[in-house]
């Protein structure tokens, strides 16, 4: 079985739109919560949202690989530049090698919604133009980033909710063990649009904290009141450690296992058995105590019931060792179907710069977020391994290990 | 709308739109291997066009169109028929 490792990282979101400026709001406790005024307008519940400027690529990419490429392509392209550079690949690497990309993405509405509106005003299909169907499918992002970098290897989406860009990079890092492909450029991608969350927001699940943004996403705290949806991209290199070694590349970590669970009960509510069971695998899969872990990234998106289950499942692993323990979401929001990626990217950031980022907001626990080890400021911490969780409507969870990397 | 001020038009939205490069566009500019319009791209055509000469143009006319001139010509018969 291969080793797989990280070799490269990109980030485009809420908090910082490179690797740098991500380290330094993490570090900082920067939130990147804002009151979307339009969201009111439009009849939403709650007008609350993380917000980043859409990236200009005219002048970067030419028009026909513009014309199919949806705002979460847009952040994945930005996100992919960065990883790629991070790790060194360039074209002349593509040419010769077969990489591959597995992205996590689970909607693109705002052009299902554009190019309906444009049928319905014109009744007439000739008006929608060619751009809007390599827009509007799931699997826009991975098709798009496969012919603008011309990727050879395996190249799909993975849509599995709001553990869609952890499942895509676990996904990734069996196939590399497994020597199936080398190099895979893995992630995940979030549209932000009042179109991709207006349905969400009738579920109720938002908070409407609006008077204080910053404060509303407030996971494991006692007045938690729901979520803060929020967007952008994130590209990790994963690669076999055989391919790193060989062409001198940095490693930025290891990936030591990946659990992964089905609750097979409410398509919403989460529950306790879920999460242990992929958070056992992960362990075991990475050959792993639970004392070995020296910070969990939650999932914990700040709603009253899915924060209280994760923290009995930590608990229930980890009550012994108690690792400390965030939810970077407190800053950035829920980044969907983003989210499993990126806190990949947050959590890795920390292990090699030697912290844990706060889980800001947390002013009380609960009674059962009690129980864990929340880091509710910036702490110094030698991290030597972390365990990220991913959890998604209809029950699906997911979990990955990842190690600093020691030869 | 006079035919030269038809054909600047086309010019000007071949280059906004299509973006397609000034100095390549000439009447005898074959629109595939030195323009570059793929079928593609075609399509969007369909929509520029509606929306600036408000017309439909219809997929079975464009087999004959070969040339930028032959798009010209097209287009300046069909918004002045007479």
């Amino acid at each position: 079985m291969n080793r797989v490792v990280i070799t490269g990282m990109g980030i485009y979101s809420v908090i910082g739109k490179n690797l740098a400026e991500v380290k330094n709001s993490l570090f900082d406790g920067k939130s990147g919560i804002i009151f979307d005024p339009l969201r009111k307008e439009m009849g939403f519940r709650s007008a609350l949202t993380g917000m980043v400027e859409r990236p200009v690529l005219k002048g970067i990419l030419d028009r026909r690989m513009r014309v199919g490429l949806p705002v979460q392509g847009e952040y994945a392209y930005m996100a992919t530049i960065e990883a790629l550079n991070k790790a060194g690949i360039d074209a002349g690497f593509m040419e010769k090698n077969a990489v591959g990309i597995l992205y996590g993405n689970d909607s693109s509405a705002l052009p299902v919604v554009e190019s309906v509106d444009i049928l319905r005003k014109k009744r007439d299909t000739m008006m929608i133009g060619s751009g809007y169907i390599f827009q509007s499918m799931n699997s826009t992002v991975s098709m798009n980033l496969s012919v603008i970098f011309k990727f050879r290897g395996i190249n799909f989406t993975v849509s599995g909710a709001c553990a869609s860009g952890s499942h895509a990079i676990g996904i990734a890092y069996l196939l590399i063990r497994q020597g199936l492909q080398e190099v895979i450029v893995c992630g995940g991608a979030q549209e932000i649009n009042p179109e991709s969350t207006a349905s969400f927001d009738a579920l109720n699940a938002f908070s409407i904290h609006e008077s204080e943004p910053q404060k509303a996403s407030r996971p494991f705290d006692r007045d938690r009141d729901g979520l803060v949806p929020s967007g952008g991209a994130a590209t990790v290199v994963l690669e076999s450690y055989e391919s790193a070694v060989r062409r001198g590349a940095t490693i930025l970590g290891e990936v030591a296992g990946y659990g992964f669970s089905s609750n097979g009960e409410h398509i919403s509510l989460p529950n306790v058995d879920g999460p242990v069971a992929a958070m056992q695998l992960s362990l075991k899969e990475a050959g792993m105590d639970a004392s070995e872990i020296d910070y969990i990234n939650a999932h914990a998106t700040s709603t009253p019931a899915g924060d209280e289950n994760e923290a009995k499942a930590i608990d229930h692993i980890f009550g012994k060792s108690r690792p400390l323990v965030s939810s970077t979401k407190s800053m950035t929001g829920h980044e969907m179907w983003m989210g499993g990626a990126s806190e990949i990217i947050y959590s890795t950031l920390m292990m090699n710069n030697n912290f844990v980022a706060p889980n800001i907001n947390f002013d009380n626990p609960d009674e059962v977020t009690a129980r864990l080890n929340i880091a509710a400021h910036t702490t110094p911490c030698n991290i030597r391994a972390f365990l990220s969780n991913s959890f998604g409507f209809g029950g699906t969870n997911s979990s990955l290990v990842v190690r600093k990397f020691n030869g | 709308m006079q035919n030269e001020e038809i054909i600047k038009k086309i010019n000007q939205l071949l280059i906004d739109d299509i973006e397609i490069d000034e100095d390549q566009i000439s009447p005898g500019a074959d629109l595939k291997k030195d323009l570059g319009i793929d079928s593609l791209d075609f399509v969007d055509l369909f929509v520029i066009v509606e929306n600036n000469f408000g017309f439909k143009m219809k997929a079975e006319e464009m087999s004959d169109i070969k040339k930028l001139e032959d798009f010209y010509a097209y287009v300046i018969r069909r918004v002045n028929p007479n």
